[in-house]
């Protein structure tokens, strides 16, 4: 039992890490805001196009999101990571993080939005054009609204995954939270720095999680 | 055309892929064996979670809750490192796969269960009440009448989420399960070629778009009967 | 109709929380006899029936079915004794997952432990009885509410039940859809059912009914044959209650 606290829940070292665990949640939290934010405008711009007329705009943006649901995003970090500088590409692990998750989560975020844009019935947009709105305007302010309302807990819940998503990062030597934390568990021989990344997590992730279950429970009723 | 001919060069040089397919498919078959067995028991735990909270006994749905909050927030990579990086200090030497095996069916198993549950939650009230005066009792009525439906309404997002999870089994490349990744990544540096990654990328496509698909032909396919 | 007591509620109480719904039912209902419930909507009419099989648990009191007390007894007696209640519920509650055939037979094959031909026999009967053996292999979504409530009766009736209870079985109804219902149930009292039947259809009561029964605020307020209480009524809130009915 006492190894086990020792090795798990070592208090000491984990106020010996915490400064250069917080400088990894720095790092973790502004690529959330990068990833995060690109995810929502790519896979915005990748549902219009999976729900366009035009053949020619919509096949692409479906084998986009075929491809990235498929591919895991560590194979498509590692590949870019490691990849590119063989066809002359020379990149930092930051863009490399950004490229991957960007590819990911707009395939991710743009079947979320499809859905809700699909959930959002015909006669709406035929309303909006009668009352002399252009079709981009009738998207803008009466369709994607309601849209975005209607799967605001599977936005939020692909939210989650991002951020989750993110230590991946740690595998190209990105200096964020979970990387910093095994860092800190190689240099000390033990654990605890680990345990408190996974505490940070869940202080940073339980209450959204507790938000979606709500939401799917008011759904459900 | 210059540009085309460096980058099949980089990406897909026939000598390389010729020399290391082989160790790329013995990959495969490690990341399908791993995959179907967090599956099985992902998917089961996760239902005998959801059933066991149908009876309603607040001490048992509060440590349900509580694992499938957990499960659901933590990164998995997290308590990968955690697990294979901090037992042994502890005594308890767990291989590679069995860690990845334990966090990604536990993992699966605390997102089935929340997607059972909402299956469950879904149900009208009536369906239960019919059972339970046609004397089939709880764990009947439970079995026959609301366990189908509910699998039935679980089926598309669970699919989705199993995509997900089964995905993760690349993190295994961290802690050296050979898996595709990890086979491409050791090929890639002692071949210095890219190609092994591109091979890696290619198997899992051929593993994981059929799953896509499924993905997406259930979604569209969503009502009783025959239609 | 003969005089011995088939479904008995005695003193019957019912609290939710601090709201007292059911204050002190007396209802003897005799073998093969049609006991007809009215009374405003939150009267407890509903609440009276489900704790007859115990869907709601009784607060106090006692319910006794073809003579055994359904208040004491293991889980096990409770599901043999429902077996012997049928219910019919206002929204039918079909299993949507389910052909009709195999929503008729569940219960038998499971609670019954009848075999699979046995079952699908009875059921065939049953079906043929509310005019829908055409429609055996139909999945429920594949009906209309009138179908889909004779089906829900075929499946009670199936189990053999001593005593049917009926909740409003035809308000979710188109009106062009509740006569066949009405039949089918007409049809089962002439075959010696006994029957407790919450309805607003007084049209019906006054042809089939063997006594009504007027409930307001949790109490029987008062109870004769139909004429009696359609006719002359005796209580002031009965008369009130009836006038708003008719208009
Ligand atoms: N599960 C419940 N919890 C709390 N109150 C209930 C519940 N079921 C019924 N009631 C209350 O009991 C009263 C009687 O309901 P009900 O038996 O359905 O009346 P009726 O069928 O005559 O319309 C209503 O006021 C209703 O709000
Ligand atoms: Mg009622």
């Amino acid at each position: 039992m006492q190894t086990l606290l020792d090795q798990f829940f070592n208090i000491s070292i984990m106020i010996k890490t915490m400064p250069l665990m917080l400088k990894g949640l720095v790092m973790t939290l502004k690529l959330c805001a990068a990833v995060i934010l690109l995810g929502l405008a790519g896979g915005l711009l990748v549902a219009l196009g999976n729900l366009s007329p035009r053949k020619w705009l919509r096949l692409p943006c479906i084998v986009f999101t075929d491809i990235f649901r498929a591919l895991p995003p560590l194979v498509l970090l590692i590949f870019i990571y490691s990849g590119l500088p063989f066809a002359g590409v020379e990149i930092s692990p930051f863009t490399a993080v950004v490229l991957a998750f960007f590819l990911n989560n707009s395939s991710y975020y743009a079947e979320v939005y499809r859905a809700g844009i699909l959930s959002v019935p015909k006669g709406q947009l035929e309303a909006a054009r009668s009352t002399g709105l252009s079709k981009a305007q009738a998207l803008v302010h009466v369709v994607l609204p309601q849209a975005v309302r209607n799967v605001l807990p599977d936005l939020l819940s692909n939210t989650i995954e991002v951020v989750k998503l993110t230590s991946l990062a740690s595998a190209v030597s990105f200096a964020e939270l979970l990387y910093s934390a095994n860092m800190a568990r190689s240099v000390t021989y033990n654990a605890s720095p680990l345990v408190l990344a996974a505490l940070i997590y869940l202080v940073l992730l339980w209450p959204l999680v507790r938000l979606v279950s709500r939401f799917q429970r008011r759904l459900a009723a | 055309m210059e540009g085309l001919h460096r980058f099949l060069a980089t990406f897909f040089d026939p000598a390389m892929i010729e020399a290391h397919t082989l160790a790329v498919l013995a990959g495969v078959w490690i990341t399908l064996e791993i995959g179907l067995a967090v599956i099985v028991a992902g998917i089961g735990l996760g239902l005998l979670l959801a059933c066991l909270r149908t009876y309603g006994r607040r001490f048992f749905n509060f440590f349900i809750v509580c694992f499938a909050d957990i499960f659901r927030a933590l990164p998995p990579l997290v308590l990968i490192l955690i697990l294979y990086f901090g037992l042994p200090s502890a005594g308890i030497l767990l291989s590679g796969p069995m860690v990845l095996f334990l966090v990604l069916s536990l993992t699966l198993a605390a997102f089935a269960e929340e997607i059972f549950w909402a299956g469950f939650s879904a149900i009208d009230k009536g369906q239960w009440e019919a059972g339970i005066a046609t004397g089939l009792g709880f764990t009947g009525t439970l079995f026959h009448v609301a366990l189908p439906q509910a699998l039935r309404l679980a089926t598309p997002p669970l699919v989705n989420r199993v995509l997900a999870i089964t995905k993760m089994t690349a993190l295994g490349s961290v802690i050296g399960v050979e898996e595709v990744l990890s086979a491409a990544t050791t090929a890639q540096s002692f071949s210095g070629s890219a190609t092994p990654l591109s091979l890696a990328a290619i198997a899992y496509l051929i593993i994981f778009l059929p799953v896509v698909f499924l993905a997406r032909f259930l979604e569209t396919r969503q009502r009783w009967g025959r239609a | 109709m003969t005089n011995r007591p088939m479904l008995e509620i005695v003193a019957l109480e019912k609290r939710f929380g601090t709201n007292t719904i059911l204050k002190g039912i007396d209802l003897k209902v005799s073998e093969g006899e049609l006991v007809f419930v009215i009374g405003p909507s939150g009267s407890g009419k509903s609440t009276m029936l489900r704790c007859c099989n115990r869907l709601e648990e009784p607060s106090g009191g006692d319910i006794i079915v073809n003579g055994r007390n359904i208040m004491s007894g293991t889980t096990a007696d409770l599901n043999r004794m429902r077996l012997q209640v049928g219910m019919v519920f206002q929204g039918f509650h079909l299993y949507p997952h389910m052909t009709v055939l195999d929503n008729v037979t569940l219960a038998q094959r499971k609670a019954l432990k009848r075999s699979r031909p046995e079952a699908d026999a009875r059921a065939m009967d049953m079906l043929e009885n509310v005019g829908l053996a055409h429609k055996a292999k139909a999945y429920p979504s594949e009906l209309s509410g009138g179908q889909q409530q004779r089906v829900a009766i075929a499946r009670a009736l199936a189990l053999d039940p001593k005593v049917m209870l009926f909740d409003e079985p035809t308000s979710a109804l188109d009106p062009e859809l509740v006569g066949s219902v009405l039949k089918v149930m007409k049809d089962l009292r002439d075959k010696g059912m006994t029957m407790l039947v919450v309805s607003h259809e007084m049209g019906f009561a006054r042809e089939t009914a063997d006594r009504v029964v007027f409930m307001d605020g949790g109490v029987i307020v008062e109870e004769g044959t139909p004429d009696e209480i359609f006719g002359a009524p005796k209580a002031e809130r009965t008369r009130a209650f009836l006038a708003r009915v008719k208009n």
